[in-house]
């Protein structure tokens, strides 16, 4: 007996709805609740996994139409490469996160009940697997908002801390701003799809037949931008993102991270490949720009961050940047009829979505064991934890390593196909692009570079030094199921890295479904080892000989010139002559980026205070220094404290209205109904 | 493939190895001419080197796996970079695995380590050398792309290889991009090889120290390795120059005639290049570190102006 | 010479023009900016020479020879007395800081690109390429008159911008007539001279050559 990929997948999210009945069984003993959870999430998470590539290796489209929804529209499902390609990335880091689950979840028994967590996370898993799986407008946003709602619940886990109760509004309000703007652009291409007096045009299916035009075509892609970008955290729009992330237990930053940013960029691909199919070059154009921006913005504020998950969000920022600029580009060049150049850069934009799922979900999950170790979220505790948690430094020092795009890890290879991408922008018949396209890559190597350092930054003060918080709690490593969930996400980053031609050839079908080329017939010209994305003579990358031949190199050197042990000295670091150093003395997060601060400060508002204070009590040090930093988002002082000015005000005014009598209520209500119908009447 | 090229691999990392030294001899002694001072020889690296691999390693109590992994990991990355760049010949195993964009990734991951052992000891100083050398190099990166981006809309190619064979054919230095794009690999290299005026490489003042300051807890053997490493990166990076803007004499088919040519030619090429970079050197006092946006801006703009005058001028 | 070498070391003087204009943008000591300015005419000087020799415009010899006369020597060395005579020494202070100049310059250099290529299109001269240098020249100059606060650099930036000028007209035309370039020529000594003058005056006035100062003269507070 044989299941289709798509019966696979919706019995995966038929698993995790009905683990929600479960769950409220079992919530009086927590430990077999997590269990339960923990194995109910791995194998619906594999199933959806599963599902996906098979769609992708098959490349076949299916569709269901189910019967359930509103009269006149049932729900449609379709599982094709697209869906089926983020499907995977999904269920991947899913199953990871939730074997890594199993092990975090642990930590909470004796402190706080989890039912809430595993229910809202079984909901979220199900509600990204639909918006995938959604075919048309109406399913689409269900699953949407039930993605939404379950992660907000999730950002409000720890609901007694002020902070979360702020990031949670935060999260939800501009996730409906978002939302209404989906809703807006769908209800555009619907209308002109099938009428405004039918449900026929909301099927993906009947906007993908009709040709929009350009005007409205335009207003229906900017409307989706809007609200994809809200979602993804696009700058501006990004100020929930590090404000809701942090917050939400690490398991499920993982997956906000991880996955949650990718369904928006999924819409994005979807509407604009998929949907409207043909666009002007200015919209990639847009995208690029935007996409710059974020990547730059977002790893100029992670840079200045000293709380490790927050700086981890930040992150996640620049790198929906990235993803955003290999979309960009795969549209300007489609809109010039450059098939595979479009191809090329989609194929950059995809396989970042994919490793950035991989390292993103890593980093939070060794962020989480951290946390779990330490009760620490803010670096400038930390130090010399590798000497602790041994295995979860070495597997957040790989996902460093990935994020950082170094050799032979698997970042570098998406970003090495984004910047043969730009390489290739001079054939664009534009001269005004052909000029302004490399200035736009030169920017995007200044964000990769940044982001070495500012992992150099979160690793280097977090693991190695010395503890500098102000004593030191009994540290432990992290249980084996963590460890495992983070062993699978970095071998997921190696592999990725060193076998692209592989992976390249499993996902080629994507990009050929939606822009008409494929890259493998290229890519893999010159055999498996090697990936030439245009040409052999024009640039190729071999991940396998990089990493042998790094790793025989390393070794050959190891054994010929390695110390003896013998011949090692173990001694106290030398002190200058002084008296002691102490701990307090290293270098923390908020030295290390001083010189970050000077150069690109601009980009934030930064307030530096320092004072000397007198100190009568020491005789030796009559003065005490005090300094104090705070850095905040340019953009909440530009865009978002208006705004919310603006509603308080109008609030206020619209408040008069209230006024606590039952009498005035019906006044509104006669008034409201005498009004609708003389407008009736007329 | 014939054993011809593993050997030609082969030799070209041997010549890293043995010649990074005395390229350093050359230019120390060169300055030391400059400076009127006395030399101690262009053989001086090898011993110094010698020295210092027969010296105990005296580790910090608290250094973990990366402080003393990364010497080794730092010499055998500067060793499979010598197998990309093409040197004596263009005909290279190792030379299709990875393009000019591959080899900027590999420097940068022998940094990341470098700047992470930096860390580990949790001294003052380690933090700071690693701060500043990754500010150096994140600015560095953009100007490094740019001119790599010129090099490659003049070539067609990031492949160092295929640059090389075509530079060669071309007559390179009369194109404006191309000359540009060699004023900003100049800037470039001076600040991602620690010299004047980015960093100090004898300098003996914490304070003034990049790369110094990150390596300053390392003794012995792994000393050595690093310093050795330092050489041959500063011998890759001229090694680039002649590969990129000056290919002559680089051989295409790997006989040994060609080779001999090559490793002749690369002889005058490196002994010219030390006398410019000690004029460099001599020229120019250390910036303070917040003037080095200027400069490597200067760097970034003269790449840019360089792929602005492909498509203005050419 | 053949006339593709010609071309492409037109080019190439093209290049170091643009090169020179970018340094002088960001230069902050006066003695090497004039130093840069004579540089500049001397690149100038020979590029007219070269365009006169594939033209075979003899003419242009000698306006070659006017601008190496003028630019290389005559008014650096004027501007040298200036500045030896008013004593002059510190470094000179920018209103935008130096990278951002870049950006704005290279930004100048698109903007000119975009500006010129239609040109570039009808024109079938060996040179039209350079049209878009001398324009950016011309721009780069007027940039460097508004981010500088000293007098002498501004009027630098004006002889930056004559250049600009005389570099458009080469390129573009292979020359202006005779007659119109030493008319020209003799507009710029004179020019020199008179703001020679003013500095002496504005110097004694204010006690300083930064023009800020001068804002001072408005009438309406």
């Amino acid at each position: 007996m044989t299941f289709s990929p798509v019966e696979i997948a919706s019995s995966a999210v038929l698993i995790h709805m009905l683990f929600v009945l479960v769950a409220a069984l079992l919530r009086r003993s927590q430990k077999a609740l997590i269990a339960v959870f923990s194995t109910v999430m791995t194998v619906g998470s594999l199933m959806i996994c599963i599902a996906g590539a098979m769609t992708v290796w098959d490349g076949a489209t299916e569709t269901r139409v189910l019967s359930m929804g509103l009269p006149g529209l049932p729900f449609h499902l379709r599982l094709d490469p697209l869906a089926g390609y983020f499907l995977t990335v999904i269920g991947l880091l899913s199953f990871f996160v939730s074997v890594y689950s199993a092990g975090y979840l642990k930590g909470f028994i004796g402190h706080r009940p989890v039912t809430r967590l595993a229910v809202f996370y079984s909901l979220f898993l199900a509600g990204m697997s639909m918006v995938v799986l959604a075919d048309d407008a109406l399913f689409f946003l269900i699953s949407w908002e039930l993605m939404a709602a379950a992660s907000y619940f999730l950002v409000m886990f720890e609901d007694e801390k002020p902070d979360n109760r702020r990031a949670a509004f935060l999260y939800m309000v501009i996730a409906h701003v978002g939302a209404i703007a989906i809703l807006l652009s769908f209800g555009i291409m619907a209308g002109l799809a099938g009428g405004f007096e039918s449900f026929d045009g909301y099927t993906f299916d009947a906007m993908r037949n009709v040709s929009f035009p350009v005007s409205w075509a335009t207003a229906a892609f900017l409307l989706s931008l809007f609200g994809f970008a809200a979602k993804a955290g696009v700058v501006p729009l990004h100020v929930w993102l590090p404000e809701a992330h942090p917050v939400a237990p690490s398991n499920v930053s993982a997956l906000m991270s991880g996955v949650m940013l990718k369904t928006a960029i999924y819409g994005i691909i979807r509407v604009t490949f998929d949907l409207i199919r043909v666009f002007p070059w200015w919209w990639g154009g847009l995208v690029l720009t935007l996409g710059i921006i974020t990547a730059l913005m977002g790893i100029v504020y992670a840079m200045m961050e000293k709380d490790l998950k927050r700086l981890l969000a930040y992150s996640s920022v620049e790198n929906i940047g990235i993803i955003l600029v290999g979309i960009g580009l795969s549209m300007v060049f489609l809109s010039f009829n450059m098939t595979l150049l479009s191809s090329l850069a989609l194929t950059a934009g995809l396989y970042h979505v994919m490793n950035h799922a991989m390292f993103k979900g890593l980093l939070f999950m060794g962020a989480g064991s951290v946390l779990h170790a330490t009760d620490e979220r803010n670096m400038e505790n930390m130090g010399g934890l590798i000497h602790l948690m041994p295995w979860t430094a070495a597997l957040f020092l790989i996902g460093a390593l990935s994020i950082s795009a170094l050799p032979p890890f698997n970042g570098f290879v998406s970003e090495w196909l984004t910047f043969q991408a730009f390489l290739l922008s001079p054939s664009l018949p534009s001269p005004l692009m052909k000029l302004l396209m490399p200035l736009g890559a030169a920017l995007f190597a200044l964000t990769a570079a940044l982001s070495a350092a500012t992992f150099v930054k979160a690793f280097g003060v977090s693991f190695l030094g010395k503890w500098r918080g102000p004593q030191q709690r009994h540290v432990h490593e992290a249980g084996p199921a963590m460890i495992a969930g983070m062993m699978f996400a970095a071998a997921a980053c190696l592999c990725l890295g060193i076998f692209p031609t592989a992976f390249i050839d499993w996902m080629d079908i994507v990009p050929e479904q939606l822009v008409g080329d494929r890259l493998s017939v290229s890519a893999t010209a010159g055999g498996w080892m090697w990936l030439t994305p245009v040409a052999p003579d024009r640039a190729s990358y071999s991940g396998v000989i990089v990493f042998l031949g790094g790793l025989a190199v390393n070794l050959l050197v190891y054994f010929v010139l390695h110390v003896r042990p013998g011949k090692i000295h173990r001694v106290p670091v030398w002190d200058c002559g002084f008296e002691k150093l102490t701990n307090r003395m290293q270098y923390n997060s908020t030295s290390f980026a001083m010189p970050f601060r000077r150069v690109f400060g601009f980009m934030a508002s930064i307030k530096e205070d320092v004072s000397l204070a007198p100190q009568p009590a020491h005789a030796a040090f009559p003065r005490r220094l005090h300094y104090h930093l705070r850095i905040r988002d340019r953009f909440w002082n530009w865009i978002y404290k208006p705004v919310s000015d603006a509603s308080f005000w109008v609030a206020r005014k619209v408040g008069r209205l209230q006024q606590g009598r039952i009498q005035a209520y019906l006044i509104y209500s006669f008034a409201t109904i005498i009004v609708l119908l003389l407008l009736a009447v007329i | 493939m014939t054993g011809g090229p593993i050997l030609t691999e082969f030799l070209q990392i041997m010549l890293l190895l043995g010649a990074a030294p005395l390229f350093i001899g050359w230019v120390r002694t060169l300055k030391c001419w400059a400076q009127s001072r006395d030399t101690a020889g262009v053989f001086q690296p090898y011993r110094d080197l010698a020295r210092l691999f027969t010296k105990d390693v005296v580790l910090a109590e608290n250094a973990s796996w990366i402080f003393r992994f990364t010497p080794y990991l730092v010499f055998g990355t500067a060793i499979l970079a010598g197998g990309i760049v093409p040197m004596l010949s263009t005909d290279l195993p190792l030379g299709l695995s990875a393009d000019v964009i591959v080899l900027v990734g590999l420097f940068a991951i022998s940094r990341f380590f470098t700047a992470l052992a930096g860390m580990d000891i949790g001294t003052a100083f380690g933090g700071m050398g690693s701060s500043r050398e990754m500010m150096v190099a994140s600015l560095a990166e953009p100007a490094m792309l740019m001119a790599i981006f010129t090099v490659s809309l003049a070539d067609k190619s990031t492949s160092l290889s295929h640059i090389a064979e075509v530079a060669f054919s071309s007559q390179a230095l009369l194109k404006p991009s191309l000359a540009f794009a060699f004023l900003a690999f100049v800037l470039i290299t001076l600040a991602e090889t620690g010299r004047i005026p980015v960093d100090n490489p004898s300098t003996h003042l914490e304070l003034t120290m990049l790369h110094e300051a990150m390596i300053l807890e390392y003794s012995g053997r792994h000393l050595a390795l690093i310093e050795w490493a330092g050489m041959m990166k500063l011998f890759l990076f001229m090694a680039l120059g002649s590969a990129l803007f000056f290919p002559w004499g680089i051989d295409k088919s790997g006989d040994l005639s060609g080779i001999l040519l090559a490793g002749g030619l690369l002889t005058i090429k490196l002994g010219v290049a030390g006398v410019v970079l000690v004029l460099i050197e001599t020229g120019l006092a250390k910036m303070r570190l917040f003037r080095l946006t200027e400069f490597l801006g200067s760097a970034f703009l003269m790449a840019t102006l360089g792929m602005l005058s492909f498509f203005i001028l050419e | 010479m053949d006339i593709e070498t010609v071309a492409s070391l037109s080019s190439f003087l093209a290049a170091l023009v643009l090169l020179t204009a970018f340094a002088m943008l960001v230069q902050k000591r006066i003695y090497s900016l004039i130093h840069l300015f004579a540089w500049q005419g001397l690149l100038l000087s020979a590029n007219t020479a070269v365009v006169g020799y594939v033209a075979a415009k003899h003419h242009l010899y000698i306006s070659s020879l006017l601008t190496l006369s003028l630019k290389v020597v005559l008014l650096p060395y004027i501007l040298h007395v200036l500045i030896h005579r008013l004593k002059i020494r510190k470094e000179i202070e920018t209103i935008v800081n130096v990278p951002m100049t870049m950006l704005i310059g290279l930004a100048l250099v698109i903007f000119s690109y975009h500006l010129t290529a239609p040109v570039r299109e009808l024109s079938s001269l060996v040179t039209r390429s350079t049209l878009a240098v001398a324009l950016a020249t011309v721009l780069i100059g007027l940039l460097m008159m508004i981010t500088r606060k000293h007098a002498v650099t501004q009027i630098i930036g004006f002889l930056a911008m004559e250049n600009g000028l005389f570099f458009a007209a080469t390129s573009a035309t292979y020359g202006m007539p005779l007659v119109v370039e030493l008319g020209v020529a003799l507009d710029i000594l004179i020019a020199a001279f008179i703001f020679g003058i003013f500095f002496f005056h504005i110097n004694t006035a204010f006690d300083s050559l930064d023009v800020e100062k001068m804002a001072k003269l408005k009438e309406v507070d």
